[in-house]
């Protein structure tokens, strides 16, 4: 076996970095996915949404419930469409026309006159929580104002007026937005990382310059590795334009230490990248490891807890997320940045992102090709 | 000159099932240039990859600069200059890069230097910054010849070096395999051109796989057991196909205003051209049969289990 050489290494570098700037596309990609993405959802973070479709089930109609569908309105965050009965208010929100059903029950206003806090029931389409989560905050202090002037007195605060009941139907656990941005830093990275390299190694071997390459004494550890290191530069690019737009753009927080982060984010690339380079020496061409990386995507997607709630998610669901580098990123990042975190409560989802980046790179260094058989 | 650069017996390859190369022997002295011949899809490509290490043979051991093909292939890409059939240096990279790199690769102390005397050399000193890619077809080939004799390997392996270069070239080319021959460079060269098979001192001819003769190119043909006669004159447009009818005539090939004609039975062709001559008239004497000759001779009278 020939020992590694850090000249030949160098000079596998050099040559990626070069053809890496020639690549337009490739470099567009790498400072247009992370801005594009960051634009796609920071407006869902920004945005606050206001004037929600409602639809009202009126079974008592009185001075009271008129008043509350009125400040309703006034708030801004509702757009009342017009007041149905239960039936078709389950369509309604079955069919996403609406985005609440708040239903009045027989007695309300008389229930409110004597002093007992009647139930009102609001329904929300949660599929996207984040859309209604400012309208429901909003619902929570409704009350008080409505009733305020009208029943001076009669109740203290301590007790709520209205027996106010929320149904977040479709999604019981609400994702809160700032979860989005640790998230997206994490999506992006995996995507750009496992995609590019993929496609460095399955490039050579479909132009013909693979042939070149092995007929050279470089050894598979220098080619891997030499490759990877442009993409690591890259990816802490991405990641600092995507802290600078989360901390300028959409004021996420960040209580944690920058360094420690990026001290994790190195690993998490790593990580990446060397599944990326494993999986083109697997594929035997470009559209092959395109299709690898996808097949990686997804569950990272939806099972790391970027999508949905890790808890809320089936066993099984956890037992592949926990071996996902992304699942443990995701709470790493959170750590750091909304909890701030420190180095010694890291450990627990560091060592199995080193894991799962042994076992690859295990592979990897098994399955990479040194001839063309 | 006795020593062995290339020293392999029954080197076998397989894909899936189709068997591609059979039990190739090939024995190159050192200094000689030493050509590969063979009709398309041979295995001679299949059969320079094993010699390199690009490949592994199913079977078969032997030595390549004195180290064992199947053990050192580490080893013996150091000392190789491997020009592969289709260009493969990096279209991205211009020329100056791409040499850069491959001077890289094989850890060469004085890079710079070597790097602008074959760019001197190749006279390309004002396109240094030009990308590989773009370009012609005999420019790559040309490139790419520099590039595999960079690091001052021991045995060259050109696969097809010259196809798609032009006259000239071809003959710069040739010229400089000659000098490097002569500096004790070891070459092994696969083409297609019998004016270059002509120019090596030895030859092999391979088809489907098999090792169907080999020497010098005297020797080659000689070992056709060939009789080959020339048959010229005004009458020859359209003799062709009566000949190929009749008994003895193997080979029937048309050079210009001549007809070559051969067969391996001595008797039965001159029988065959005294009926022609008697009829047509025309002038059929006999001639030395040529190098090409003996290739369609061989490449007709093996059958083809590959199915090409
Ligand atoms: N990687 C491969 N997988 C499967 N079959 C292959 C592979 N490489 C070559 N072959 C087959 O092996 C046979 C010999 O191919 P090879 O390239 O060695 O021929 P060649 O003599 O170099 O031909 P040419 O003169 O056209 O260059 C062909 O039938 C080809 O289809
Ligand atoms: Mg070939």
């Amino acid at each position: 076996m020939t020992r590694f050489s850090f000249a030949r290494w160098l000079g596998i570098l050099i040559k990626e970095f070069i053809q890496l700037r020639r690549d337009r596309l490739t470099f567009g990609m790498i400072v247009g996915i992370p801005i594009i993405q960051l634009m796609l959802f920071g407006f869902a973070i920004n945005s606050d949404p206001k004037h929600l479709p409602t639809a009202v089930v009126m079974a008592d109609p009185g001075p009271f419930s008129r008043a509350w569908v009125a400040a309703m309105r006034n708030s801004d965050y509702f757009t009342i469409v017009g007041s149905v009965d239960e039936r078709q208010a389950t369509a309604l929100l079955e069919r996403s026309e609406v985005q609440f059903v708040v239903t009045f029950p027989p007695g309300f206003n008389r229930d409110l006159m004597r002093g007992k806090p009647p139930t009102l029931l609001v329904e929300a389409d949660a599929t996207d929580p984040m859309a209604t989560g400012g309208a429901i905050s909003v619902l929570n202090k409704l009350g008080a104002e409505v009733f305020a002037p009208d029943l001076p007195g009669l109740r203290p605060p301590a007790q709520p007026l209205v027996d106010l009941r929320i149904h977040r139907r479709y999604n019981p656990e609400g994702v809160t937005a700032y979860n989005i941005v640790p998230g997206l830093m994490g999506v992006i990275l995996t995507m750009t990382m496992v995609l590019m390299t993929g496609l460095a190694m399955t490039r050579e071997r479909e132009r013909g310059t693979f042939e070149n390459l092995l007929a050279t004494p470089a050894t598979p550890l220098e080619v891997m590795t030499g490759k990877i290191v442009p993409y690591i530069l890259i990816g802490l690019i991405q990641v600092t334009l995507i802290l600078l737009a989360a901390r300028w753009i959409f004021d996420v927080p960040m209580h944690g230490n920058l360094l420690l982060l990026y001290a994790v984010v190195l690993i998490f690339i790593c990580a990446n990248l060397t599944l990326g380079i494993t999986f083109s020496s697997i594929a035997r061409n470009q559209l092959q490891a395109m299709q690898m990386t996808f097949f990686f995507f997804l569950p990272s997607m939806l099972l790391s807890g970027f999508m949905f709630p890790f808890r809320g998610m089936p066993e099984w669901a956890q037992a592949v997320g926990n071996v996902l580098p992304l699942t443990h990123f995701l709470v790493l990042v959170r750590g750091i940045l909304l909890k701030g975190n420190g180095i010694d409560m890291l450990w627990a989802q560091i060592w199995p992102i080193l894991a799962f980046m042994a076992g690859v790179l295990t592979i990897g260094l098994k399955t990479f090709r040194k001839t063309l058989d | 000159m006795d020593e062995l650069v290339i020293d392999v017996a029954g080197l076998n390859k397989h894909f899936g099932d189709k068997h591609v190369v059979r039990d190739l022997a090939l024995q190159v002295r050192k200094g000689e240039i030493y050509g590969f011949l063979g009709p398309n899809g041979s295995g001679k490509t299949t059969s320079i990859r094993m010699l390199c290490g690009l490949l592994t043979p199913d079977s078969g051991s032997g030595t390549c600069l004195g180290l064992d093909v199947l053990k050192d292939s580490a080893a013996i890409k150091r000392q190789v200059g491997y020009m592969t059939q289709k260009f493969s240096l990096w279209d991205d990279l211009s020329i100056v890069e791409n040499l850069d790199f491959v001077a890289r690769m094989f850890g060469m102390a004085d890079r710079r230097e070597a790097v602008d005397r074959a760019i001197d050399e190749l006279g390309l000193g004002g396109r240094r910054k030009q990308l590989a890619g773009t370009l012609s077809g005999g420019w790559k080939q040309r490139l790419a010849l520099a590039s595999c004799l960079l690091h001052r390997p021991r045995l060259l392996l050109l696969d097809e070096p010259t196809a798609g270069v032009d006259p000239k070239a071809r003959r710069d080319f040739w010229e400089e395999i000659h000098r490097l021959s002569a500096a004790g460079i070891t070459i092994l060269v696969s083409t297609h051109y019998m004016d270059e098979a002509e120019r090596c001192h030895r030859l092999a001819y391979i088809a489907y796989g098999n090792l169907l003769a080999s020497g010098t190119a005297d020797e080659v043909v000689a070992n056709c057991r060939l009789n080959t006669w020339e048959i010229a004159g005004d009458g020859i447009h359209g003799l062709a196909e009566r000949l190929r009818q009749l008994p003895g005539i193997d080979l029937v090939a048309s050079f210009g205003t001549a007809l070559h004609v051969s067969g391996t039975d001595a008797a039965q062709l001159a029988a065959s051209l005294q009926t022609i001559q008697a009829e047509t008239g025309l002038s059929i004497a006999p001639v030395a049969p040529s190098l090409e000759d003996a290739f369609i001779h061989l490449m007709q009278h093996t059958a083809d289990p590959l199915g090409h």
